[in-house]
């Protein structure tokens, strides 16, 4: 399925938003998620299934003011 | 010493960790600063980079409480799913809460504000909303469960100090038990003194220092600002006059 990932168009056979981090390379990395625009807390990520056109953001920390 | 939702911190000074030209410069900053409080943000790490990772390794070295901000966001939504990802990330219920109103001077939404701050705070964070000086806003958000207030001296990045000393003041004598914090627009260590004698818990600044040619060193200015104006604040400064009045005894003048 094609799905979005911070603005960018991903082809991906994760069927969850735990397995897309992983296939991602961001398992195990301290990342913040949303989906459609709504927050996805990390305990949840495992049973967040994913379907075609879905909208994901992944944040890490960041400098701020 | 300033309180924030029941945390003493050992500092009147806020610092950003933006627009540094290193991240060695960012720590020497900070550690000259003595700011007890570090703000952050939460952006989009692109492809295998780990520069979200190292920052956050070297915020933890500082040994600081993190503020997580909702820089850029424009709607109650994106600040709201901001908020809970910055919360999970940084595990703290902290949240600068800003919701821009105005593309070119940043200037906070007030309605998105005070929308925002009453979801958030019903969610259990504690809100540290960027706001301006306008006292009914700032009367809402109380209502709505702030008890720090971060109004701006200026527009976010101009060091242009403090725009509306009366407004500052004003809400200084109105909101007594409110933490309150001057948020953004600060220059030089000069401005920043002048709001901790105005009688602000703290100041909030970031480009005066990391902007500076030598960050280090206007860290330091900085962090003496905000302690001369502590001292003064303290000592119950004289009230000023329009007449001159003679410091120098005039009884016993010499008659020439």
């Amino acid at each position: 399925m094609k799905i979005i990932v911070n603005g960018e168009a991903v082809e991906t056979g994760s069927p969850n938003l735990a397995d897309l981090l992983a296939e991602l390379g961001k398992g195990d990395a301290k990342v913040a998620t949303s989906l459609n625009e709504a927050f996805v807390p990390k305990a949840l990520r495992e049973t967040q299934a994913l379907t075609d056109g879905d909208r994901i953001e992944i944040v890490a920390p960041r400098q701020g003011g | 010493m300033p309180t924030f939702y029941g945390k003493e911190i050992a500092s009147r000074l806020m610092l950003g960790t933006a627009q540094y030209p290193s991240p060695a410069i960012l720590a020497d900053a900070f550690r000259r600063s003595d700011a007890g409080i570090a703000t952050v943000s939460v952006r989009r790490e692109a492809g295998g980079e780990k520069a979200g990772q190292d920052f956050w390794a070297l915020i933890q070295d500082l040994g600081v409480a993190v503020l997580p901000n909702t820089a850029g966001c424009h709607s109650v939504r994106e600040a709201i799913t901001t908020a809970q990802m910055a919360r999970e990330l940084f595990d703290t219920n902290w949240i600068k809460l800003e919701v821009i109103g105005h593309a070119d001077t940043l200037q906070p939404d007030p309605f998105g504000l005070v929308e925002a701050a009453a979801q958030l705070t019903d969610d259990g964070f504690e809100v540290f909303p960027y706001c301006t000086e306008d006292l009914v806003l700032c009367e809402r958000l109380v209502q709505v469960g702030c008890k720090v207030l971060m109004p701006w001296g200026a527009p976010i990045g101009t060091g242009l100090g403090l725009n509306n000393i009366y407004g500052l003041r004003s809400l200084r004598a109105h909101f007594p038990e409110i933490s309150l914090v001057v948020d953004a627009g600060l220059g030089l260590p000069s401005q920043a003194a002048h709001a901790i004698e105005l009688g602000y818990d703290a100041v909030l600044l970031n480009t005066a220092v990391a902007k500076a040619g030598d960050p280090a060193a206007m860290a330091e200015g900085f962090a003496r600002a905000v302690e001369a104006g502590a001292l003064a604040a303290e000592a119950d400064p004289m009230e000023p006059r329009d007449m001159a009045a003679p410091s120098t005894p005039v009884l016993g003048k010499a008659f020439l």
